[in-house]
């Protein structure tokens, strides 16, 4: 892949958190350039929230060394509850941490497709409409960095793939970074640029291939994982639009 | 037509209930009604501080508090016991070591009961200046930190991800807390303080859909309580600060009817 602008947004250096008389993450170091789509994957409590977290800041005493090197920062948390006290609507967490104009709330809704929703409060979303609302929110003012913690849980099938679309077309067309999180490998191994496979530690990483093909993600994943490649490969010659009909390439 | 005592309660009460409208609904959207209580049980203290030291009450109250509620965010953050726990050990530490120094004050004579619930007659001119300028100085530090507060009441972390420094803003809302609870000592009391905080904010909670508006409905149903309450405790002699916070429940049982027309109109 030929990236242009090879910019580094942000670089994790041999981070570590101890807490609670153990290693949650140790010894991990990765980076995210500009344009690039950087997946971390691992099993339940191998620190792949924790790691993001980390990078963004929001852990203090840590190990190790984080450069930031932008402040336009969108992230996509893992979970998210507004209670019933605090009254809010979707366009009231639109502007949440960042100023934005009635038109560029509409356009972000409309990206994720729930424009409709704008006036409804947030307390009465479904769990798929709610994780829109964030990823809406998150992309709403082009940010150099986009942190996706597993973005597409409870959203329906047909939704989950256009959503990984879009984010795919958010890091062509914005040209930020993303780190993104998440259980579904062909995803990653599709449309990622650098997988890092984690396991308290960097268990491996690298391209996806060179990831799929690596012993131990075999071994963390299972045999089935690493036919997960040659499946999406097969299906190369086409693509889906967002009512799930086939486009293929010209 | 009316004393010139009755005026000064009044305007102290307008003020007070413009300020807690908006810090009341922080209260209620963080759940920090336990923590208002915390705060103005240690209140005790900060009064008999000043009647020892022979300073402003106000100023004592609002020395004493903040101090309290900067030990507390440092305690949550050092040890390993839960936030309620904190919370009660605070109150009732601050508020036994009032009580003894109050002991120790034997020469000098003052209303305890005027202190815990509020007295009209108390209130003179400087405090009708304390009320104003420390209430504008709070609504303006607010309104500067609007954004992150609010921000960081929602999500903690994204609010922290995204560059708002939300621990910095909590200290300050926190500060603001000790400052409301010291100018309103006089005419609410100790004891209600919390009261006249949250309450307004639950009876907007009821009638408002988001949060721009539910502080202005707090601010109006404030307002509205502390005007009722004045007259009702001139009518019939009751203390303040128990008549407001009467006329608030009153309000707040207004609004609930609200809901369950609502809530019928639904089905």
């Amino acid at each position: 892949m030929n990236k242009i602008n090879s910019e580094t947004l942000i670089k994790v250096d041999n981070i570590g958190l101890f807490k609670n008389d153990k290693w949650l993450v140790k010894g991990v170091s990765l980076e995210v350039k500009r344009g690039e789509i950087v997946t971390l994957i691992g099993p339940n409590g191998s620190g792949k929230t924790t790691t993001a977290k980390i990078a963004l800041g929001i852990h203090k005493n840590i190990e190790g060394k984080v450069l930031r090197f932008t402040d336009k920062v969108g992230y996509v948390p893992q979970k998210i509850s507004v209670d019933w006290t605090l009254p809010i609507r979707v366009v009231d967490f639109m502007l949440l941490t960042q100023n934005l104009s009635d038109e560029e709330i509409i356009n972000a809704l409309k990206l994720t497709g729930v424009e409709h929703l704008k006036n409804n409060n947030l307390s009465n979303l479904s769990g798929g409409e709610f994780q829109r609302v964030l990823i809406a929110r998150a992309i709403a003012k082009n940010p150099d960095l986009l942190v996706l913690d597993e973005p597409v849980q409870g959203v329906d099938f047909k939704g989950e793939i256009s959503l990984y679309e879009l984010i795919k077309e958010i890091s062509d067309k914005v040209n930020c970074g993303i780190l993104l999180i998440s259980h579904d490998l062909h995803v990653v191994m599709s449309s990622t640029d650098y997988v890092v496979c984690l396991n308290g530690h960097v268990c491996c990483s690298g391209t996806p291939q060179s990831v799929a093909n690596n012993n131990k993600y075999q071994e963390l994943f299972g045999d089935r994982a690493s036919t997960i490649l040659s499946v999406y490969e097969h299906k190369h010659d086409h693509t889906h639009s967002a009512d799930g009909t086939i486009k293929r390439k010209q | 037509m009316f004393d010139d005592f009755f005026i000064r309660a009044l305007i102290a009460g307008i003020g007070i209930a413009l300020v807690t409208g908006p810090l009341g609904c922080f209260i209620i959207w963080r759940r920090l009604s336990f923590f208002g209580d915390t705060l103005s049980h240690s209140a005790l203290l900060g009064v008999t501080i000043a009647f020892f030291f022979e300073l402003n009450i106000a100023f004592s109250v609002f020395l004493i508090s903040s101090a309290i509620a900067l030990i507390l965010l440092k305690l949550q953050k050092t040890t390993k016991l839960p936030g309620d726990a904190l919370l009660g050990l605070l109150a009732h530490s601050s508020l036994a070591v009032g009580l003894v120094v109050i002991g120790f004050l034997t020469t000098i004579r003052f209303d305890i009961m005027g202190l815990l619930f509020g007295d009209i007659l108390a209130v003179n001119e400087i405090d009708l200046l304390i009320i104003w300028i420390g209430g504008a100085l709070i609504l303006l530090i607010l309104k500067f930190i609007w954004k992150p507060l609010f921000a960081s009441t929602v999500n903690h972390e994204l609010a922290e991800a995204e560059g708002m420094n939300p621990d910095k803003v909590n200290a300050i809302f926190t500060v603001l807390l000790a400052a409301i609870i010291a100018i309103s000592i006089k005419i609410v009391g100790l004891l209600l303080i919390t009261g006249m905080l949250i309450m307004p904010a639950a009876m907007a909670r009821n009638v408002s859909n988001n949060p721009t508006q539910m502080v202005k409905l707090s601010i109006i149903g404030g307002l509205l309580s502390v005007i009722i309450g004045l007259f009702s405790s001139l009518e019939i002699n009751t203390p303040s600060g128990p008549s407001i916070i009467t006329a608030a429940l009153v309000l707040f049982c207004l609004t609930l009817i609200k809901i369950k027309n609502y809530s019928e109109l639904k089905k």
